[in-house]
């Protein structure tokens, strides 16, 4: 209990009137950060729960440490690398400026927030400063990754009024800035591997080739070139698995979206327009990815559970519609959960509308 | 009103764009390069001038019923005026703008001047009235054409200014959705500024 002495210690030096008062909201950040706070709600109603939003997030987070590890391994793997061990830290050397950058950057800019606001400071970040680096491609330089996360928290999240009041996914915008400022840095061939190698991620060649050069069982386990975090739809499933054990993750909505994903992979298929399997598309590019870490965000998707289905459907449909139909975006995932971003609130309006008038029908028949 | 503050209050305090948020439709189609931004607050400022101008002189002999018609029939022949303008002597920026010099006659500032401040005030205030909300509609085009062509392109005017320095372009500038950003970003500096503009 040392530290918890040493915090106590140095508490009314941030406090209000405090020597470094002007800190208050730095100091209860990582204050919380620590310990679970001692304080409780004491009036009106309320759940009361000790999972904090820190410790939400934090879940988040460990749930994405498989798909991070094995992307990191893929990284080496790809570059020719022998062993799991060698591969590994290769990939882990390759990526660790990456994450270093994007917290460093948007945890900056939230702290400066809080504090010119003067509340506490939000812990929506700790996810979406590790997704950020995670939907990039291994090469793409570090200042699009600073550029790119500053854009998301202050663009996406902090002209909202922060954490909590976005319309659209922090991660996903940062890489839609990203994809569209810089087109040739984040898509294409060159990009895809640490060294000099260069070829199509498996997504690219089925859409411009109908087949890829990699098994279905390489892209399951994610042994293809792609961004850090989506390649390996395994890892992904196992990050799915715990989000779902714990409940933070709202299993309509991941399931809707692969549902979604399948009934237009397959009609796709029935009409001919693709030459591949439609589960295909379930294990290439972000599909699998968004799914679970994207689409699923509280805070973006929608809030009822019929909105959810609504929702998880549409997100699942319109990246296999983007993808096949448009031959200029490959990957549609971004797009679709973006745009479904966008709708969640009128989804839920009609739903909750729906609920409205079917019940005041109700009472209607009943006088 | 005062004639100072008649000129000033629409550059900044009462800005067409920022503050009234009209005319951004072309806001956002003209603003890619700075000369044709320039060019287009120009035109929107002769226009709102004149218009202004000739709606006052006439604002006593024209019947209320029909006033919308005269308005339009007056912007219509300047922004005409305009038009043929531009294609004689400045035929390349012409091609640009293509449509939206067409459109300034749609622009809501325009009309917006003539029935606000015109159809009730003195020839020479309205004229000042004009020329201002026209600048300062230039104002924020330049503004965000200037920030949109340095970091988008990495010129100014056409000449190499970033480029030089290993500066690589940023598309999603050129893109329209980022000028609709910028305006925000104006909007939200403008607003911090100005606290009294801030909605409770």
């Amino acid at each position: 209990m040392g530290l918890r002495k040493f915090v106590d210690k140095i508490k009314p030096t941030f406090s209000e009137g405090g020597k470094l008062g002007f800190l208050h909201s730095t100091f209860e950040g990582f204050e919380t950060f620590l310990f679970v706070p001692n304080t409780t709600t004491t009036k009106g109603a309320h759940i009361r729960d000790c999972n904090d939003i820190k410790r939400v997030m934090i879940v988040v987070v460990v749930a994405l440490i498989p798909a991070l590890l094995m992307g990191m391994y893929n990284i080496g793997y790809q570059a020719g690398i022998e062993g799991i061990l060698p591969a590994f830290w290769f990939g882990f050397l390759k990526m660790l400026p990456m994450i270093i950058v994007s917290y460093v950057t948007g945890l900056a800019i939230e702290f400066a927030f809080a504090q010119k606001r003067k509340h506490e400071i939000n812990e929506g970040f700790l996810v979406s400063g590790l997704l950020i680096p995670m939907v990039m491609p291994i090469t793409v330089p570090l200042w699009i990754v600073a550029l790119s996360t500053a854009f998301a928290v202050i663009i996406g999240k902090e002209v909202f009024g922060g954490t909590g009041m976005n319309v659209f996914n922090p991660a996903l915008l940062a890489r839609a800035f990203a994809f569209f400022a810089y087109t040739p840095q984040m898509s294409g061939e060159a990009v895809w591997y640490a060294d000099s190698k260069t070829g199509a991620t498996a997504l690219e060649q089925l859409a411009s080739t109908g087949d890829m050069q990699w098994s279905v069982m390489d892209a399951f386990i994610g042994l293809i070139p792609g961004s850090v975090g989506e390649t390996s739809t395994a890892a992904i499933l196992i990050g799915a698995a715990i989000l779902l054990f714990t409940g933070i993750a709202s299993w309509r909505i991941m399931l809707s979206v692969f549902v979604g994903g399948l009934a237009f992979g397959y009609l796709f298929d029935a009409v001919g327009m693709t030459e591949f399997p439609a589960y295909y598309h379930l294990l290439v590019g972000g599909f699998a990815f968004g799914a679970v870490f994207m689409a699923t965000d509280p805070v973006t998707s929608a809030q009822t559970n019929t909105g959810k289905w609504i929702y998880g459907f549409m997100v699942g449909a319109l990246a296999i519609l983007i993808r096949v139909v448009n031959p200029a975006y490959p990957e549609g995932m971004m797009l679709s959960i973006l745009f479904m971003n966008a709708l969640a609130p009128l989804i839920d309006y009609f739903v909750v509308e729906r609920n409205i008038a079917r019940r005041k029908k109700l009472i209607k028949n009943v006088k | 009103m005062k004639l100072s503050k008649n000129f000033t209050n629409p550059l900044a305090a009462n800005n067409p764009v920022i503050v009234q948020i009209l005319g951004i439709c072309s806001a956002l189609a003209v603003t890619v390069k700075l000369e044709p931004a320039l060019v287009m607050g120009l035109s929107v400022t002769f226009v709102t001038a004149f218009s202004n101008l000739v709606m006052s002189l006439m604002r006593n002999g024209v019947p209320s019923r029909i006033r919308i018609i005269v308005q339009l029939v007056v912007i219509a022949t300047l922004v005409i005026v305009v038009d043929q303008f531009l294609r004689a002597y400045m035929y390349d920026v012409s091609k640009q703008l293509s449509v939206y010099v067409g459109l300034i006659i749609t622009n809501c500032i325009v009309m917006g001047r003539v029935e606000a401040f015109a159809l009730g005030n003195k020839p020479w205030d309205s004229f000042v009235d004009g020329v201002a909300n026209g600048l300062g509609y230039a104002f924020i085009l330049v503004l965000v054409a200037f920030l949109r062509e340095l970091f988008g392109s990495g010129t100014l005017f056409g000449f190499d200014v970033l480029a030089r320095f290993g500066y690589v372009n940023n598309s999603l500038m050129l893109f329209p959705p980022m000028a609709l950003i910028i305006i925000g970003c104006i909007i939200w500096v403008h607003r911090s500024i100005n606290k009294d503009l801030q909605e409770k």
